[in-house]
Formats: structure tokens, sequence, C-alpha cells
């Protein structure tokens, strides 16, 4: 598995803040612009961005069906804060769902606009005792959680901020932003675990050179995250 | 530890949701929602666009609050407003308003000529304009959570735009380039703190976000200031001084998400109508430039 590809949604946002994370967890992170990048990924992440933004540049350019797809398939996806709202099945605000595979509720901007953004530690049992600096910015939060879904953290008050249903992780904060790789290595362990490649495997499965020293692009996009 | 609100964490934060997006300049709660339709990640709220302020000459002063709400209650993306350089009070006003994030910005008149606003006294986070490394680093050391660079605002014309981001970008390779023991002198000349400096000398890019600003008006335009680094841009008169905001500003959109593939960039250019018709620099007297004001 050291070859492992992980997708990072590349639409607009934190992308390069998540593909950053990976590289110190050891995995290759692909940016995902098109659907023919995301040949060859055993994950991916829906980072934090402008939810109104992404919905409107993943259908221009097709990639609803193909990520849906994946999910289905049972591919591990981790979103984070706007990626939280993209995978939601119900935007309490009336907005329609993109990717509706979590059955929660989700609030947009629950907690105000950038004045109320915070910083806090959460307790996430499932990633050990060591509680997580979690930054919360424009963050949505979790309204109702189905009964298929597993809550993973709270804040003080009971307010639901993460979760994951089967192969479906997120988070209403910013793991990315705090130095915090946990949930990054669960997305990766649950990819090592689900053991199919995406769609159009093959040529593109083979190992590839790190995007670090493998072309100028490479060099210059990890120059600018 | 207990839980903070407007950190610098969370200021700079924001900007980096941005990232990868188009911050387009609104005049009207309309144009708003057209921004944001399009796919604008923020929008900056503002009574003229820079090409109208440009033409009306005189004072130009902080946007009606009433103006700045009616857009902030039309839009969820984050709302951005101008505050003049130095403009302290109409930096309280702005965060008393709620905005998301204020410009302190050289596109309004300047209100004070040797102080820029002490940004770390505000809960808002803000960004400001700059031509070079060194004023980009001396607007964080005041504060600043986003840097973008300045362009020459209200002309169409990116020559400036691809100047500054340049003179950003090459800055920055040449610190990191420096030894250790350069950085001193480094810091000195570039007019900026030495831990600015070290910390940019060692990471290789600016301590926040950069976007660029200042004469972007086409979908070329903008990948060319991604691909020379810019991580956004910011878009004012482009958009709605062209012949078909809604489809210009969507171009726009799809052309700093795609910005090195060519192809993509050439489908999203097509039948645009006209692009805003543009000033050649060498008519704008030194005295009307915009970039010049601050320091």
């Amino acid at each position: 598995m050291t070859a492992m590809k992980i997708g990072v949604l590349a639409m607009q946002g934190a992308f390069a803040e998540h593909i950053q994370v990976l590289r110190e967890i050891g995995i290759e992170g692909v940016p995902i612009r098109l659907p023919r990048d995301l040949a060859g990924i055993s994950g991916l992440i829906l980072p934090g961005g402008e939810s109104t933004t992404m919905r409107k540049l993943v259908d221009r350019w097709a990639l609803r069906e193909p990520i849906e797809h994946l999910i289905e398939q049972g591919t591990p996806v981790l979103g984070t804060c706007a990626g939280m709202i993209l995978l939601s099945r119900r935007i309490v605000d009336g907005d329609e769902p993109v990717f509706p595979v979590l059955d929660i509720d989700i609030k947009r901007n629950a907690f105000g606009r950038q004045l109320d953004s915070f910083e806090t530690d959460l307790v996430v049992p499932l990633l050990g005792d060591r509680p997580m600096h979690a930054v919360f910015i424009r963050a949505p939060v979790v309204e109702r959680a189905g009964p298929a879904v597993e809550v993973l953290a709270r804040l003080e008050g009971g307010r639901i901020v993460a979760v994951r249903q089967r192969n479906v992780l997120a988070t209403a904060f910013h793991p990315e932003l705090a130095g915090e790789t946990r949930f990054h290595s669960l997305l990766a362990t649950m990819a090592a675990d689900h053991d199919e490649p995406g769609e159009g495997s093959g040529p593109a499965r083979r190992p590839a050179p790190s995007t670090a020293s493998g072309s100028p692009d490479g060099n210059r996009r990890a120059a600018s995250s | 530890m207990s839980t903070e609100t407007s950190t610098w964490a969370t200021k700079k934060g924001l900007a980096q949701m941005l990232k990868g997006g188009v911050i387009m300049d609104v005049v009207t709660a309309e144009h708003a929602r057209i921004a944001e339709d399009a796919g604008a990640c923020a929008v900056m709220a503002l009574e003229r666009v820079p090409a109208d302020i440009r033409a009306a000459g005189g004072v130009a002063r902080m946007s009606d609050p009433a103006l700045i709400e009616e857009i902030m209650h039309a839009v969820t993306v984050p709302v951005m407003a101008k505050a003049r350089i130095g403009h302290f009070v109409e930096a309280q006003i702005l965060e008393a308003l709620g905005v998301d994030y204020i410009d302190e910005s050289e596109v309004l008149t300047p209100a004070d000529e040797a102080f820029h606003i002490d940004k770390h006294q505000f809960k808002v986070p803000f960004v400001c304009g700059c031509r070079d490394l060194g004023e980009a680093l001396r607007r964080i050391a005041e504060g600043a959570a986003m840097i973008r660079t300045k362009g020459e605002a209200g002309t169409g014309n990116i020559v400036e735009a691809v100047r500054h981001i340049r003179a950003v970008q090459s800055g920055i390779r040449a610190l990191a380039a420096k030894r250790e023991d350069e950085l001193f002198t480094a810091a000195k000349d570039l007019q900026a703190p030495y831990e600015l400096v070290a910390e940019v000398a060692r990471t290789g890019k600016l301590p926040v976000v950069n976007f660029v600003a200042g004469g972007i008006s086409t979908p070329a335009d903008a990948a060319l200031a991604m691909q020379l680094g810019a991580e956004g841009v910011f878009v004012g008169s482009g958009i709605f001084k062209s012949d078909d905001p809604a489809r210009m500003a969507r171009a726009i959109v799809q052309a700093t998400t795609h910005y090195d593939d060519p192809r993509i960039l050439a489908e999203v250019s097509k039948g645009l109508g006209a692009p805003m018709r543009g000033l050649e620099l060498a008519t704008i007297a030194e005295a009307d430039r915009l970039a010049v004001r601050g320091w």
C-alpha cells in the first residue's frame, strides 16, 4: 500500500492543506479537477472552502456522478467543513444536497459570521484520549443525525461536529489547519481496508513518482500551498 | 484550551478557505447574487467599482453601511468591505456591521499618509495590498491576515498585477536562497521585521494567503495570475464593466480552478463578448495611480 493515493477535490478551497497533511503521513494526495483524475485513488477528501462555489464547479465539470458512484461503491471519503455540507442528505437552509450519502441535517454558518469563528479542544474518543485541537471557520453544525450515523465528537453543550456513516467521515472543523493528522490516518486505514481502487484502475495504479519531484507543475503547486 | 474567537488561526484560516477562488466587487444586492451564482467564493461590497471611482475623482470613502448590510443579507458567501488606509474608525464601523473581512484599500483615498491601521486591535480579519515582498511583510506585521498584490485597480490592464505578483514571488525566492546570516541585512533592505523575513526564508512562502488584484478582466488574466503564484484572484471592474457580467464571472471562476489546463481555458474563453475596455498605463498620470498609495 506504499503507493496509495488519496484524491482531494480541488475545485476551490483549502485542498493544498489536505495534500500537505497526507504528505506528512506518507501518502500522495492527488488534486481532483476532472473525472479522469479519480482513476486509481483509494480514498477521497472534500476540503473546506465555499460550498456554494464547490457545488457549482462539481456540476460544471461533471464530477457529481462519478464521485457519488465511488462513495456508493465504498471508497472512503472525508469531508471537512464545506466538504461535510456537500456530503449531507439535508441542508437546513434549503439548498439541494450534492452527494446525499450522510444521513444528517446540516446547518450552514451555524455559529454566525466570521466574527464567531473559533478554536477549541475536542475529545474524539474513536481517535484516542488526547484532545484534538479544532478550528471552526464559519462552520456548519449537525442538527440531526440518523440512526445509522455514529457521532464522533460534540462540542460542550452537545452540538454534533464530527460523524461517520460506513465509509463516510465528516467534520465541521478543520483538522488540516491544526497540524492534526488522525482523521487523515483513519481515512488511510479505511482506504487500505477497502482495498478496491477507484474506477479506471490499471495504468494509473502503477507506482507513480511523487508529485513533489514529478513535474515542474507539481513543484509549483507545492511551493504555493 | 478554552474556546477562543477571532484568533490568528481563524483570521488567516478564512483566507485559506477562499483559495482557488474569485472574489468579486459588487455594488448592489443584485450584483452580489449574480456573483454568488457564478461561483464567487466571496464578494467585496462597495458603492462604485474602481473604474467608476477613477472616473468620478474626488475623495473615495467607505461605502454606505446600509448598502453593505443589504449585500450581507443577499448572499451566503463571505462579504468583504473596504476601509481607507489608516482610517481605523471606518474599520471599527465595518467590524460593528459584522463583515467577514476588511480590505484596507488603496482604491479609496488614504486617510493617513504615515500610518496604516493597527489591525491587531480588531477581531475581524484584514486583507491589505502590496507591490512587493517588503510591503507584504510590513502589512502582515501590522496584522493583515491575507495579502493581495495591488495591480492598478480600475484599469482592466493586467500589467501592474503581473509586475507585483512577480516582485513578491521573486522576492520570496531570493530570500529562500540566502544564508541565515544574510537575513538580518535582508530584513533591513526589505524594511520588514526580521522574524517574518526569517520565516519566509525558511518556508519559501508568505505566512498568509496571497491573492492577485488590480486589472484582471478575462479568464486568461486570472489564469496568468494563478500560474505566476497567486492563490486566488480579486476581480473588481472586470466583471460588471464587461458586456455580459454573469457569463464573464462564470468563465473567470472556471479559469481560476483550471488555470493550468490551456484546453479548458480555451473552452471557457469562447464567446464571452467584450471585456471591459481598459486603460493603457502610460495614459495614467503618476498622481492618478492608486498602487503607490500605502508604504
